[in-house]
């Protein structure tokens, strides 16, 4: 273990923000009607389908699954503080587990737990010896696992480098509803669930051991708490999510390539969640907007994620968050 | 065999530049900087416009090296510098940047480099010695110069440096210009052999993380070492067993590294 405490002094500058509002301890709400603005969401989200016309919802659609993922990987970095580079890797087998259960005749239900379970696995078995040093080893970890799944994905899963088509989940006759309206609920449905799943997570004893370690690694390991094991447990957590988005992009474009889940989807996915603002629910919801709108990371994604790292280390989540006691102050 | 080995030494040649690069950055920076392959790839594209403007191979480098510290000691100046505590993903920023901004630049079409060294298993010793004398000129410039000397300090302890009125950050910027040029021998190196593009470096630095990671991020002697390791087992492994083994080496190596010496490794700071 590093003795070196986790201040917020770096090596180097000695330049320190000071923490303001959440960040300092303030425990008031940053938004009054939580319970109202989620029904309302809620309400808001079911009525989607019936309101637009199929290729946005197809987009919406995709957004909920990069919701799902985002939700994953801010666990491990928004409140772990460690960076993964392999969440696409995790996102891609997920998706692949789906397409060839899904090709091979399995029902489509079966493929969410499926794909679940592979990712955990891969989850702890990458996680494990990767955590024990430090977070950047982690990092460095899970690049090479980004970089080496796609070329064995090519090599090994049918279809090869030219991809995969699978059926889509059709909707059940009874319910008189289009498949692509259908696939959206299933995928509202699960990503509320991942959402509901996560709060009781990041509420458990494992999320809170890991905010601990997060802060000061050398006080929690004093209180009890193994920093090895908690951090392998929110990976393989973490991989778990973005598996079961993996499993839900298949069932909401029919179609895997190895190519779509290179280590720039990785990369995508963690530019995505630090613009939207780590360790927040809105961060994912945003992250995940940027994601699926803003694809390939180009100049605007680079100059974007250099910037939010530069002014607004908490994101589009803490600029909004700020605004009121910013125009607050203007006011005489 | 002793063919491939020796070809796979050429390879490792290539992560063994990127691999001293990554070492430098995070022994004098703290950070381990993922965007170093994209400034090698910058440097090898530098490389290739000046002998396009004519100029000659062993004349074009000097110059090359020089662009290449200066994009280091900018990188570290302009962009680093606000990164606060998230200098990881800055760097990741910094990578896409980078990448996006050549992309745009040179587009991506593939080109040729021009090869200084004769083909055949003598070829090998060229990218070799050019390493190894790399090795020892940053060996001379830190261990026995007076910015070597501040360099030393302020990794041994900021803080100390900052109140002995070292200026810290220029500081850094020269560790990550001397780590650019290391990256830079790198790019040049394995431009002749890939062909040049905006994502050539993406395995090589995989390869060059794992192999200086083997150094616990420490360690240039034993980055070095590992990466012609490396690059002797992705070759004897992607020859001989399976051709898509080459990319899981690292990541095997890597995996494998906790168990081994998790001493030299224990030292490496988030």
């Amino acid at each position: 273990m590093s003795a070196r405490p986790a201040t917020g002094l770096r090596a180097g500058t000695g330049h320190r923000r000071p923490a303001v509002g959440q960040y300092a301890g303030d425990r008031r709400r940053a938004w009054p009607y939580p319970r109202t603005t989620l029904g309302a969401a809620a309400a808001g989200a079911v009525a989607v389908p019936f309101l637009v016309p199929p290729y946005p919802l197809h987009q919406v659609t995709l957004v909920l699954v990069y919701v799902v993922a985002l939700l994953g990987l801010d666990l491990v970095t928004g409140h772990g503080g460690l960076i993964s580079l392999g969440h696409g890797a995790f996102f891609g087998v997920g998706a692949y587990t789906a397409a060839i259960l899904l090709s091979s005749g399995a029902p489509y239900p079966v493929t969410l737990p499926a794909a679940g379970l592979v990712a955990y696995g891969l989850g702890h078995a990458f996680g494990r010896p990767a955590v024990r040093l430090s977070g950047l080893y982690l990092a460095v970890v899970t690049f090479a696992v980004a970089v080496a799944v796609p070329p064995l994905i090519r090599r090994l899963a049918p279809g090869g480098a030219m991809g995969l088509p699978v059926r889509t989940p059709g909707a059940p006759s009874f319910t008189g509803l289009d498949d692509d309206q259908w696939v959206y609920l299933l995928v509202l449905a699960v990503a509320a669930a991942a959402f509901t799943l996560m709060r009781s997570v990041i509420r458990s004893s494992l999320g809170r051991a890991l905010v601990a370690l997060r802060a000061d690694a050398g006080a929690a390991e004093l209180l009890g708490i193994h920093p090895s094991a908690t951090r392998a447990h929110a990976f393989a957590w973490s991989a778990v999510y973005a598996g079961l988005a993996g499993c839900l992009f298949t069932w909401t474009t029919g179609f895997v390539a190895p190519e779509s889940f290179t280590v720039t989807l990785s990369i995508t996915l963690l530019a995505g969640i630090v613009i939207g603002g780590l360790g927040t629910v809105s961060g994912a919801v945003i992250g995940a907007v940027v994601v699926t709108f803003l694809p390939a990371p180009g100049l605007v994604s680079g100059l974007a994620l250099v910037l939010v790292l530069a002014v607004a280390p908490h994101g589009v989540t803490g600029l909004v968050r700020r605004a009121p006691a910013f125009l607050g102050r203007r006011r005489p | 065999m002793i063919g491939q080995i020796v070809h796979g030494l050429g390879t490792g040649a290539v992560y063994a530049a990127l691999a001293l690069a990554l070492v430098l950055v995070h022994r004098f920076t703290g950070v381990v900087n993922f965007a170093q392959g994209e400034l090698a790839m910058v440097s090898a594209y530098v490389a290739w416009q000046l002998v396009e403007a004519g100029l000659s191979y062993w004349a074009a480098l000097p110059l090359t090296m020089a662009v290449a510290f200066a994009a280091g000691a900018l990188a570290q100046r302009v962009v680093m510098r606000w990164a606060g505590d998230a200098a990881l993903i800055m760097t990741i920023g910094l990578y896409v940047l980078v990448h996006a901004l050549a992309a745009q630049i040179w587009t991506s079409a593939l080109r040729t480099f021009p090869n200084p060294f004769p083909g055949g298993p003598l070829g090998v010793a060229g990218p070799l010695a050019v390493v190894a004398a790399v090795l020892a000129l940053l060996y001379l410039v830190i261990r026995h110069s007076g910015a070597g000397l501040t360099l030393r300090a302020v990794a041994a302890d900021p803080r100390a440096a900052r109140l002995a009125g070292i200026r810290v950050g220029r500081v850094h910027a020269l560790g990550w210009g001397l780590a650019a040029v290391a990256g830079a021998v790198s790019g040049v190196l394995v431009a002749p052999v890939v062909f040049l593009e905006p994502g050539m470096m993406g395995n090589a630095l995989v390869s060059a993380l794992a192999a200086a990671a083997a150094g616990g991020f420490v360690h240039p002697v034993a980055a070095v070492a590992g990466g012609l390791l490396i690059g002797v087992a992705e070759t004897l492994a992607g020859t001989y067993l399976w051709a898509d083994l080459r990319v899981v080496v690292p990541l095997a190596v890597l995996l494998a590294l906790p168990a081994v010496r998790s001493g030299g490794l224990a030292r490496v700071r988030a």
